[in-house]
Parts: structure tokens; C-alpha cells; sequence
């Protein structure tokens, strides 16, 4: 069963190629079969693979299989092979679980679409991509995966490219990526050209031997890969392009937030940890980087007036959190979030679609109120993923990885007090604004009729995803509440286990686990009390607009696009309209010259047959004279 | 050695064509020429095969015969249209190409 591993890529790619080449011949529901089919086929594969896995290493290792070679030049030698192991087998497990149910439930949100075929074709190549990267042996391969995911992300930002605006949504998405994208590809030339391997186990074994910790090299290979990593993965400062990409169809939007994209960059960084392992100055900035983050993030969701803007900047943050708990080396509790985000953040993006699907694609908040009665389904599947993501505890999944990843930030030798009080308001943050959005969407007065609640193909992923957000939690307990460590365990062959300083006992860690309960609750009561409607301050919030100017700048995420126009868009735009002729000068006069030898050189066409004659007889006795000589 | 008189007059004959197809304006004399440097290529064959005492040579000779055969018939086509045309058979009128 192992060996079907090659198939867990290659089905969606099959899906893809099937609805690229004939989706135009195929009915809606045959569409809806193959682009559903091929991901849940993979999931099963995947299924499949995975209780073999078990069974073959219990102490679950590692399996390879290379299919053939892809490049073979001389010094370098690149196939095209898969590296199964414990992590990789959790990123195909949730890539192809989550993106099966989001596929799913697009069938139904997309029937009225006109590029339905277009859609699943570019959704199955999504996710090969993403599955080829998580499961490449090489680094090439992992860039091939990293590059169509980027490709991917363009085409479905860019999916409706009627409207212009989307349009350049897509490309500023493709762009700001790509800065990242050279970066890490800069990283991986160095580590080529320093191991003549691209192999990325190869690559880090070498590495631990021939660099000494704090190296030179070491340190700027680790920085290129965390600008790719911090590009894919919209982190501080190339996180611009993620609100943006809120122009897609929303199912695009869950799986780029939830199951492939962004957490590729957190893959990145778990895959090479023994790299970052050997700059631990590289470690601190990506904790530094992924505080700053969340709590921008987190402020700039706060304020948003479009309901899927906000989840994108909770993504944003919770993507921060996760760069925290890498950075502080706490490896397993970053992987645990990536797991429970993208349960939660499917479901909220789900249930968000189910919402504007229902209300005529409006996007404002505070154009909606009072669905709770009008879609219970989507307010109860929505409420458990806004409690998840806040970190409602003991029940939700979201508690249980965001308090692992503050305990191991508390208990981290690498780690400042500082960073933990950051995280810990960003904690507070996330229960004001996921609860924001409850309370304006679906409490109060309906503001806009909605249509009524949508079919069974959106309400089962919804309510799949949501058993899901409360329970995958109970995977990894603390040990003052129950002590499970399924989760840690089955990474503990991959990742490194997390260092913990000498002298930390456990009644520290109830008192710190009681100030994540109480800065979640505070930050939900805080959002009760502030948007609540019929609460006092509610009532006086609402006749006061948001326009001023400071609200204005973090509701443009603390104006980080507008510095980037001054700084990078309109100076060059700026460059290429005036001194471009400096460089012309030179193309120009080549262009003049050719043109002069041209002129001359047709003397030579006479016309006449004699001429052309004897041009070839001298020729002839030219050539022979150089081969006599 | 009987192959040397043969390449000198391969090569005599050769020259004389290449001089005849520079010289002559007349097209149909042209191809007169073009005939003979033909042959002289030929000749030059035969020898070598006999040189060497091996058919090459001859086989050659046979592919030199037809391509002969196969040039004099589109050349002659393309004279008969030229006279046509230009109710000439001077070279140098047929100068309409030039670059």
C-alpha cells in the first residue's frame, strides 16, 4: 500500500488535466464528480498510505520512493522522488481532508458559475501542487510545488478577471510571493553549490556537519529561506498581498488559508529545522516577525468593515503564531496550530460563504445582523469555529494549540517575557474580534433579507469541519488537564522535541494557562460589551463612524500598502518614464548600425546569375584553402 | 598510375566550365558549361573508383548521369520561359532580384 504513495499527487493532477483538457464537453454534475472525485480519491490514498505507514514503522521513520529521475547532468541529479514521514504525512492528511470538503462544498457555491469547469481544474492543481511540495525528497521538486502553488493562488484571486480590480488583486498576490520566491531560490543555489545535493535530507545532515552553529552561510541561507517562507505565508513584511487576495471565490479563500498556501511557509521552516537549528539568530527574528505580526494582523481584523477581510487578517495572525512557536523552537505546537487553524479557519471561511451566498454577495458587516434565526446552521457551525479560533477553553481544539504555543513561548530558553505578554494580547484580540463578527452578522436586526439556508453539499463540510474544530484538540492535553501527547509523539521522530528551561514546574504552568482562559473570555466579554447590540456602548459606537483618520490607517493594515507605493511602485514607475533613454541610447545605435550593414551587405544582391557564381566559386576555394591549410 | 592524367583532365574540364559560366552570357551556353563541370566532377569519380578498385565510384557516376538528366530538364524549362518572358537569352537582363 505504500507504494501507491506517487498517487496522492497525482490524482488531483489527473483531475486537473481531465477538466482542463475536455471540461468544456462535460455536464455540471460530471464537472462536480471529477473535481470532487480526484481529491477524495487522493484523501482515501492518503488514508490508505497512512495505516500502512503505521503498520511498517511503528516507529514511524520514514519511506521513499523515487519514481524516475527528472534531471540527470553531469554533478547533478534530481528525480523526481517523495519523502514520506511523520510531518509530511500530517500536511497530506490535512491538505487532502480539508481540500476534499472544500471541494465539496464548492460544487454547490460555485453551480451558478460560469467557469465551473475552470474552477475544479484550477482548484485539483492547487492542491497537487501543494501535495507535491509537502511531499518532494528534493528541494527542487518542493520548488516546483511552491512555485504551482503560486501560480495556483493567481489564477483563483484572479478567478473572475472581468472585474480589473481582481485582476490586480491577483497580480499583486503573484508579485509580492515572488520576492519571497527568489529569495528561497537564491537559498537553495547556495546550498547546491556549497553540498552538489539538493536533497533535502542530505542537505541538512551535511549542513549540521560542515557549519558550525552561528555560521556565516548558515545564517544567510536560513534568512533567504524565511523571506520565502514569510512571503508565502503573508507574514511582516511582504503580508501585504493576503486581504487582497480576498477577490477570489470564497472556497478558494478557505483553501488557500486553510489547507495549501500558507502554511507552506511554516512547512518550509519545519522541514528545515535542522538549517534554522544552526542560526539561532534566524530563529529569534522569526519569533520577533511572527509576534509583530499577530498582533498587526490582529488590530488591523478588529476594524474591517468585509466579513472575509477579517478572516483574512485572523489568518494572518494565526499564521503568526504559528512563525512564534517555530521560532521558539517549539516545532510539534506550531504543527498542532497549523492542524486545528485549518479546521477552524475552513470552517469560518465555509460558513462565511454560506452567509454571502445567502445575502445576494454582500460582503459588509454592517449590512448583515440577525441570521441566527434565518441560517441556524451556519450560525452554530460559524460560533464554534469563532469560539475555536478565539480559544474558548476545555472545549475547542483553537485552546488547547494556542496554549501549547504560549506555554513552550513561557517555558522556551530562546524566548522573552515580552514576546509572551505580545502573544498574549494578541490572544485577547482574537476573542474581540471573532466575536465582533458574531454579534454584527448574526445577532440584532436582519438588515438584509437573506434567501435561506443553502443545500446539504455546503451544510455537511460545514458540520464535519466543525466536529472537527472542537475535537481535534483532544489529541494534545497539557498535563495538568488530562496529559494526552498522541500528537507529540507521533512528530517526535521528525521534529525535535521542545526544550523547556530548567526549573519550570507546574504550578507555573496552571497560573499561565489561567491567563490564556482569562485574556480569551476578557476578549470575548470585551466584544459582548462593545458590540452587543442593545449594550450601552453599542449603542453609542454605532452613530459614530469609523472614518477617523487613525482608524482609517489600521484599517488599511497600518498603511503598509501605501508605503510600499511610495517606496518601491511609483519610484520605479516614476524611473521608467523619464531616464529609460540612457538605456536606449545603446539599443538604438546597435539598431543603427545593423541597419547600415544591412544596406551595405544588399550591394551584394545583384540579381545578377554571374555574380552569384562566382561568389560561390571564391567561397569554394576559400573554404578549401582553410581546410588545406 | 592511369588515375592522375584522369583527375588533370577531370580538372582541366572542370576549370573550363567554371570559366565558360562566368563568361558567357547566353543562358543556354551557361548550362553548356554547368554540363561539362558535371562531368568533370564525374570523371573525377571514375577515377577514384578505379583507383581504388571499388564500385563507389561508378555508382556515383550513375547518380551524377540522372541528376544531370533531372537538372537539364527543369533548366531547360525555365530557358523556355525566360525567352518567353524577356524574348532574351541574356543573363545579365534577368536582374529584377536585387537586393
Amino acid at each position: 500500500m505504500l507504494s501507491l504513495l506517487w498517487l496522492i499527487p497525482a490524482l488531483p493532477l489527473a483531475g486537473f488535466l481531465l477538466l482542463a483538457l475536455c471540461g468544456g464537453r462535460l455536464t455540471r454534475p460530471q464537472i462536480a464528480w471529477v473535481g470532487c472525485g480526484s481529491v477524495g480519491t487522493a484523501a482515501v490514498t492518503t488514508a490508505l498510505v497512512a495505516t500502512d505507514f503505521f503498520r511498517v514503522f511503528p516507529e514511524r521513520e520514514s519511506y521513499q520512493q523515487t519514481l524516475w529521475n527528472w534531471i540527470d547532468t553531469s554533478g547533478m541529479t534530481v528525480g523526481i522522488s517523495w519523502y514520506l514521514d511523520a510531518l509530511s504525512l500530517l500536511m497530506v492528511a490535512v491538505i487532502t481532508g480539508i481540500g476534499f470538503l472544500i471541494h465539496l462544498y464548492s460544487a454547490e457555491y460555485m453551480a451558478d458559475d460560469d467557469g465551473y469547469a475552470r474552477f475544479f481544474a484550477y482548484m485539483n492543481l492547487f492542491v497537487s501542487a501543494m501535495l507535491t511540495l509537502v511531499l518532494a525528497d528534493n528541494l527542487l521538486l518542493l520548488y516546483l510545488g511552491w512555485e504551482g502553488v503560486g501560480l495556483c493562488s493567481y489564477l483563483l484571486i484572479g478567478f473572475w478577471y472581468r472585474e480589473p480590480e481582481y485582476g490586480a488583486a491577483a497580480q499583486k498576490a503573484f508579485i509580492v510571493t515572488r520576492i519571497g520566491d527568489t529569495a528561497f531560490a537564491v537559498g537553495l543555489f547556495i546550498l547546491f553549490t556549497q553540498f552538489k545535493s539538493l536533497s533535502i535530507q542530505q542537505v541538512q545532515s551535511l549542513a549540521t556537519e560542515s557549519w558550525p552553529v552561528g555560521s556565516d552561510l548558515a545564517i544567510i541561507v536560513a534568512v533567504l529561506f524565511l523571506i520565502g517562507a514569510v512571503g508565502k505565508s503573508a507574514q511582516l513584511p511582504l503580508q501585504v498581498w493576503l486581504p487582497d487576495a480576498m477577490a477570489g471565490p470564497t472556497p478558494v479563500s478557505a483553501l488557500i488559508h486553510a489547507a495549501t498556501m500558507v502554511t507552506a511557509g511554516v512547512y518550509l521552516i519545519a522541514r528545515m529545522h535542522h538549517l534554522f537549528a544552526l542560526a539561532p539568530l534566524v530563529q529569534e527574528v522569526i519569533a520577533v516577525l511572527g509576534l509583530a505580526t499577530l498582533l498587526l494582523a490582529a488590530t488591523s481584523a478588529l476594524v474591517q468593515h468585509d466579513i472575509k477581510r477579517v478572516l483574512a487578517y485572523s489568518t494572518m495572525s494565526q499564521i503568526g503564531y504559528m512563525f512564534l512557536a517555530l521560532g521558539v523552537g517549539a516545532w510539534s505546537a506550531a504543527l498542532f496550530h497549523f492542524l486545528t487553524h485549518s479546521c477552524f479557519k475552513a470552517l469560518l471561511f465555509l460558513a462565511a460563504g454560506s452567509v454571502i451566498h445567502s445575502l445576494h454577495h454582500e460582503q459588509d458587516i454592517f449590512k448583515m445582523g440577525g441570521l441566527r434565526r434565518h441560517l441556524p446552521w451556519t450560525f452554530w457551525t460559524f460560533l464554534i469555529g469563532a469560539a475555536a479560533m478565539s480559544g474558548v477553553p476545555l472545549v475547542t481544539s483553537g485552546f488547547y494549540s494556542k496554549d501549547w504555543i504560549l506555554w513552550s513561548v513561557w517555558s522556551s530558553p530562546i524566548s522573552h517575557r515580552w514576546i509572551w505578554f505580545g502573544a498574549l494580547f494578541g490572544a485577547m484580540l482574537t476573542g474581540l474580534y471573532s466575536f465582533r463578527l458574531i454579534f454584527r452578522v448574526f445577532l440584532g436586526e436582519v438588515r438584509t433579507q437573506p434567501t435561506g439556508e443553502s443545500g446539504l453539499a455546503m451544510r455537511v463540510p460545514l458540520v464535519v469541519l466543525a466536529f472537527l474544530a472542537l475535537t481535534v484538540g483532544f489529541l494534545e492535553m497539557p498535563h495538568t488537564l488530562g496529559n494526552v501527547t498522541v500528537f507529540s509523539q507521533y512528530l517526535s521522530h521528525a521534529l525535535p522535541t521542545t526544550e523547556v528551561l530548567p526549573g519550570i514546574d507546574e504550578s507555573s504552568e496552571v497560573r499561565e494557562q489561567l491567563a490564556v482562559t482569562v485574556a480569551a473570555l476578557l476578549g470575548i466579554g470585551l466584544a459582548a460589551l462593545l458590540f452587543l447590540p442593545g449594550s450601552m456602548v453599542a449603542s453609542r459606537w454605532t452613530d459614530q463612524s469609523t472614518d477617523h483618520s487613525s482608524m482609517t490607517l489600521v484599517q488599511a493594515g497600518w498603511g503598509f500598502d501605501r508605503l510600499y507605493d511610495r517606496l518601491f511602485v511609483r519610484p520605479w514607475f516614476s524611473l521608467t518614464r523619464h531616464s529609460g533613454d540612457m538605456l536606449d541610447r545603446g539599443y538604438e545605435w546597435l539598431a543603427v548600425c545593423v541597419e547600415s550593414c544591412h544596406g551595405w551587405m544588399s550591394h551584394t544582391q545583384t540579381g545578377h546569375v554571374r555574380w552569384y557564381a562566382a561568389t560561390i566559386a571564391v567561397g569554394t576555394l576559400m573554404l578549401l584553402g582553410l581546410f588545406a591549410l | 598510375m592511369l588515375s592522375t592524367p584522369a583527375l588533370v583532365l577531370a580538372m582541366m574540364l572542370f576549370g573550363l566550365g567554371l570559366i565558360g559560366l562566368l563568361s558567357r552570357r547566353n543562358v543556354l551556353y551557361m548550362l553548356l558549361s554547368l554540363e561539362i563541370m558535371l562531368n568533370a566532377a564525374a570523371l573525377a569519380f571514375i577515377a577514384g573508383g578505379a583507383r581504388w578498385g571499388q564500385v563507389d565510384g561508378e555508382i556515383m557516376f550513375l547518380f551524377i548521369l540522372t541528376l544531370a538528366a533531372a537538372e537539364v530538364s527543369v533548366a531547360l524549362g525555365i530557358v523556355l520561359q525566360l525567352s518567353y518572358r524577356f524574348r532574351t537569352l541574356d543573363a545579365d537582363a534577368f536582374c529584377e532580384m536585387k537586393g
